[in-house]
């Protein structure tokens, strides 16, 4: 399997973001987007999510599901948790589980891996923003999905939490899935680097 | 026991659980009083049998605005001193009050039925426990609508006293409003030359229905204040579960 | 379907729960039917006869206003990105949400119709054919509405805006609404026909409505 972009173009607001942008990752490999605030990590992200139309460019999963698209091949975790405070921790990862498609799964096996299995039903609003981050962590675990983007994935966590996190992005290398990263920390595993901005 | 005892959730729980059965009990014995003094009270010889709804309506309408002025003092206590237990006495009042107000809707329209021929009539005082009555729902709208009970307190509170300023000005509007389209309301036949055969049952059923008002109050304040109590223990237990979760990473390592 | 199911379901639980704005809308009908009074004055015969037309303003309005988030809650906590993304296409996923909205705002309105019946004046048929012309209506409310709803989250403001772009489409439903009511109560014509095209423009709004909203999501993302 490989993701790839070729000639990627993205104007926002009537800016130009970024352009003539190629890039490409393959099964097992992570790819670390860097940059400067301002530098279109984000809007590239949301490119590849299917979020953003590019102006020009073309993206391309190879080896895939041939009756899918992109986006519908992929996790996207933003920097919003989609997380609903009213409900408990566990309607909110069952609900993405079932709208999303997984096949039946353990959710709790999910909320264990990312250590919130003592807050099942608890509330979400009760969380704290790193919890928060580790209950749509648990996301990408409950449905399978190969190709992951991740947008500043480990800002809200604490190091027992970053830990935890490379740990199961590595496993997901490990399957041969596809992390896509934006970020300006060490992600914590091998990773190919794309800069943004500066270099254009 | 003085009242910054009362003040301390905890000793306020340990007095009400001595309180509250005396109180129920009192309650019951003077509702059944006055509920017979009711039965065997004579026939209206203008309005027949259905003069003794008045029994029920009249302590229900009378409660409908003295809930409000709890909760408005609550609403001060709030906002002056501050005070625990304040938001807590006037949330859980707003259900209680909203409850007899609707009776008191109820048994006005039941009253008014063989008057008017229908069950509703812009009647200048039922209209105005209407208005009474959206404004405590709107304020129990409020306590919902807000998750964190300390942010809604003061929101509440400001709201309560607006509305005590307000509806001594919408009764008068109402009333104005009303003497424009139609004069004589039937709550007015009862007027103040009531009979003392009629005198003594309202009295009781006034009483009554106040012990009622009290002995629901401070139940409901119970188990608001319970319910505060479990909301941060499972906060509690969310910061908590990090914790344990962070030594079994660490135990792992 | 579960994906469909699952959403409808949470959509459901949400408006219940603390926070959630249900029941909020039926206590703006109970509040806009008593204000009317004021205005035109207390004559039971003349709220009897303006009584459909009053509970249908105040339906029309209370469903217009609990829509306001409908897309918008889903927008700020990021949940719309993902059910853009999903494998389920996005106008199935607007049908479900407007049919939980439907359920968890519309019908409670329609439950108090026979209250407010009661306060202007309505007898029995009247208020059985307010509440059935309701039913058959409010889904083309809320199907339309939804449309506002989504262009909301692509202008980034709600509120009064929302309620400009939406109350000229939904005129053709009050008419029919209010007509197959009056019909029912005092004739001329017979309650079958304005009722059948209040039916069909349900029916239309259906369709349209998630295409609509779809549409305008996908490109108003950013």
């Amino acid at each position: 399997m490989r993701l790839s972009g070729q000639n990627l173009k993205c104007v926002r607001g009537g800016r130009e973001v970024f352009s003539g942008l190629d890039f490409s990752a393959a099964s097992g490999e992570a790819l670390a987007i860097t940059g400067p605030n301002g530098s279109g990590k984000t809007s590239l992200l949301r490119v590849i999510a299917g979020l953003l139309m590019p102006a020009e460019g073309t993206l391309a999963l190879e080896g895939g599901d041939a009756e899918l698209s992109l986006p519908e091949q992929a996790h996207y975790l933003g920097h919003r948790d989609a997380l609903k405070p009213a409900l408990s921790v566990l309607e909110n990862l069952a609900f993405w589980h079932e709208f999303l498609g997984g096949e039946p799964r353990d959710t709790g096996k999910c909320l264990a891996a990312v250590a919130l299995d003592h807050a099942t039903h608890l509330p979400a609003a009760y969380l704290s923003a790193g919890q928060r981050r580790r209950l749509s962590i648990a996301r990408l675990l409950s449905v399978r999905r190969p190709v992951w983007l991740l947008d500043e994935p480990t800002s809200a966590l604490d190091t027992a939490g970053q830990e935890l996190f490379v740990g199961l992005m590595r496993e997901h290398l490990a399957r041969g899935g596809i992390v896509v990263a934006a970020t300006h920390l060490p992600l914590g595993i091998e990773a190919r680097d794309l800069r943004m901005g500066g270099a254009g | 026991m003085t009242l910054t005892d009362l003040a301390n959730p905890t000793r306020f729980l340990a007095l009400t659980t001595r309180i509250l059965p005396w109180l129920a009990g009192a309650t019951a014995i003077l509702l059944a009083i006055g509920l017979y003094q009711s039965a065997m009270a004579p026939d209206d010889y203008q309005q027949g049998a259905t003069v003794k709804i008045m029994f029920i309506h009249v302590p229900n309408a009378w409660l409908s605005m003295f809930v409000w002025g709890v909760m408005s003092i609550a609403a001060l206590g709030t906002l002056v001193w501050r005070h625990p237990l304040a938001d807590v006495a006037a949330k859980s009042a707003a259900p209680i009050g909203a409850a007899f107000t609707f009776l008191a809707l109820v048994t006005g329209s039941l009253w008014g039925r063989p008057m008017w021929g229908t069950y509703w009539e812009w009647d200048a005082r039922l209209t105005s426990v209407l208005i009474l009555f959206l404004m405590y729902l709107g304020l129990m709208a409020l306590w919902r609508a807000v998750e964190d009970p300390s942010r809604a307190a003061r929101a509440a509170a400001v709201l309560t006293l607006v509305g005590a300023i307000n509806i001594p000005i919408i009764k008068f509007s109402v009333d104005w409003w009303n003497t424009l389209h139609q004069p004589a309301s039937v709550f007015r036949a009862g007027g103040p030359t009531l009979d003392k055969a009629f005198l003594w049952p309202l009295l009781v059923m006034a009483i009554a229905f106040s012990l009622l008002f009290i002995t629901l109050h401070l139940a409901a304040m119970r188990n608001e204040i319970l319910r505060r109590r479990v909301r941060s223990l499972q906060m509690m237990q969310a910061s908590r579960t990090a914790v344990i979760g962070e030594a079994k990473e660490m135990g792992a390592a | 379907m579960s994906a469909l199911s699952a959403l409808i379901r949470r959509d459901i639980r949400i408006a219940l729960r603390v926070g959630g704005g249900a029941l909020i809308g039926v206590l703006f009908f109970l509040t806009v039917t008593v204000l009317m009074p004021f205005a035109v004055g207390p004559d039971l015969a003349l709220l009897s006869r303006l009584g459909p037309a009053i509970l249908w303003l105040g339906a029309l309005l209370a469903s217009l206003l609990t829509l306001d988030r409908l897309f918008t809650a889903d927008h700020e906590d990021g949940s719309l990105d993902l059910i853009v993304m999903s494998r389920t296409p996005l106008e199935l996923a607007c049908a479900a949400k407007a049919l939980a909205h439907w359920l968890a705002a519309g019908l409670p309105l329609i439950v108090a119709t026979p209250v407010l019946g009661l306060l202007l004046n309505l007898d029995g048929t009247a208020t059985l054919a307010v509440a059935l012309t309701l039913l058959a209506g409010t889904p083309a409310l809320t199907f339309t509405g939804m449309i506002g709803a989504a262009l909301a989250v692509t202008l980034h403001r709600g509120g009064l805006l929302l309620a400009v772009l939406v109350l000229p489409l939904s005129i053709p439903v009050l008419i029919f609404g209010v007509a197959a009511s009056q019909a029912a109560i005092s004739g001329p014509v017979s309650f079958g026909t304005p009722f059948s095209i209040l039916c069909a423009l349900s029916l239309i709004s259906l369709v349209i409505g998630p295409f609509a909203a779809a549409a305008s999501l996908r490109h108003g993302l950013d």
